[in-house]
């Protein structure tokens, strides 16, 4: 095995890591605020909006990520709309982690009992304050863990998107393999790499559940007062 | 420049049939190896332990086209040459044995631990514990995140064109290629997907309803 001839394009590996780290970043803040308004729309306006939302979701969710990428780099410009690979990898995967993130924040608002809403409600809060500091909170701190799996998993999803030529860390890979003929060593570095950012982002994610949701603790100890009681 | 017709959509619907034999033998092999690393990830032996949890952690932090890729060529390396049919289902294999590894851990787990001590004052053997007292209700406990995972299955099938088969996404492809209407192609895949995934997920869900009926009797 030769390492040397893949290490000496390692620029093209770095910006590739660079990539892959930022439409990661970007699809989760997107997907995440996406997936914020869908489940606001589906549990405050009515029932259509709430049959669109959940056939939006189940659309997304039964559907392989690489036909959704398929469909808006091939498909989108049929109608006039042109992007570029980038755009094309960021919207789909902002679509398809949008829909997976409802289901799982949908899931932790559905947690939330009824006499919360009541509570929040009698305190003289607007529906939109019930919704943002008694609802959307407590379950963004409940399904924090589901979702921070869910992130990981989009992030190594995105190596999808050197289908369409797209240079994140696996498309760049793919153009190392071909100048270098080098493909098992190509591949165990970037192997090597993914593991290393997949493992930092759990790690980060860990943390960062813990800075926004200090009071998850202290509220599932109040859950459990709640069920012995 | 062909237009997208009978002959057409018919090659589509026989690639579906490949990706479902796909994801029967990828299953089917994957699930062996899975069970054994669940085994494993259970076992007394510390050594034997870590290792099987070093092992899923690793294929669950990278990406499954890596997974594709690394073992295509590391086999290829050992000097196998399979055809691209067998090269997919044991790729795919691979990455199926961890996930499921970790979903049957998790089940055998949930099983209280009273069912041990009482099948091994019965003189049972730990081989017996697992044929006779625990898998029997692991089992049921784990079919309802395993039939989620075959939708991820059936989904995941879609990347192994990288090791040269032609299931139903690649068929796609070709057919795109050929015809330029990616709008038809790729809903009648997506159609097609859908069809195989909707109603594993709803069977998914509705058998999870059923568990935790029976569990808070």
């Amino acid at each position: 095995m030769q390492f040397d001839p893949v290490l000496a394009e390692s620029d093209l590996i770095l910006s590739g890591i660079w990539l892959t780290i930022w439409l990661s970043a970007s699809a989760i803040v997107l997907g995440c605020s996406l997936a914020v308004l869908l489940v606001a729309l589906r549990t405050l306006a009515g029932r259509w909006a709430g049959i669109v939302v959940d056939a939006y979701v189940e659309l997304m969710r039964n559907t392989p990520f690489l036909i959704q990428l398929f469909m808006i780099f091939f498909g989108l410009p049929l109608l006039g709309i042109r992007m570029s690979g980038v755009e094309a990898a960021l919207l789909t995967m902002t679509l398809n982690l949008g829909a997976y993130s409802t289901e799982i924040i949908r899931a932790g608002v559905e947690s939330i009992h009824r006499s919360q809403f009541e509570a929040g409600v009698s305190l003289a809060l607007s529906r939109r304050q019930v919704f943002q500091y008694v609802v959307l909170q407590p379950a963004f701190a409940r399904v924090w863990p589901a979702l921070s799996s869910q992130f990981v998993l989009m992030m190594l999803a995105s190596s999808i998107c050197s289908f369409i030529s797209v240079q994140e860390l696996s498309g760049a890979a793919a153009i190392v393999e071909q100048r270098t003929f080098r493909s098992f060593e190509t591949y165990i570095i970037v192997t090597a790499v993914y593991l290393v950012m997949a493992l930092s982002l759990k790690v980060f994610l860990l943390w960062l559940g813990r800075k926004l949701f200090p009071q998850v603790s202290g509220l599932s100890r109040l859950d459990a007062k709640a069920e012995a009681a | 420049m062909q237009t997208f017709g009978w002959p057409e959509a018919m090659f589509i619907f026989r690639a579906a049939g490949w990706t479902l034999l796909l994801t029967v033998i990828s299953f089917a092999i994957g699930s062996i190896i899975g069970g054994a690393f669940a085994i494993m990830r259970l076992s007394r032996i510390k050594l034997v332990r870590n290792f099987a949890a070093t092992y899923i952690l690793v294929i669950q932090s990278i990406p499954v086209l890596m997974v594709l890729f690394m073992s295509y060529y590391g086999l290829s390396i050992i000097g196998i040459e399979l055809p691209p049919f067998f090269a997919a289902s044991a790729s795919l294999a691979v990455y199926v044995s961890a996930y499921l590894a970790e979903i049957w851990r998790g089940s055998i787990e949930s099983v209280p631990f009273q069912q041990w001590e009482a099948s091994s004052s019965l003189a049972h053997s730990p081989a017996q514990t697992y044929r006779y007292v625990i898998l029997p209700q692991a089992i049921r406990i784990s079919l309802p995140p395993t039939v989620g995972f075959l939708v991820q299955l059936v989904k995941n099938t879609s990347i192994v064109s990288v090791v040269g088969f032609v299931e139903l996404s690649r068929a796609g492809q070709l057919v795109n290629n050929a015809t330029f209407q990616a709008f038809q192609v790729f809903s009648l895949v997506a159609v097609i997907y859908f069809a195989i995934c909707f109603p594993l997920s709803r069977l998914s869900r509705h058998l999870e309803k059923v568990m935790n009926a029976s569990r808070s009797h």
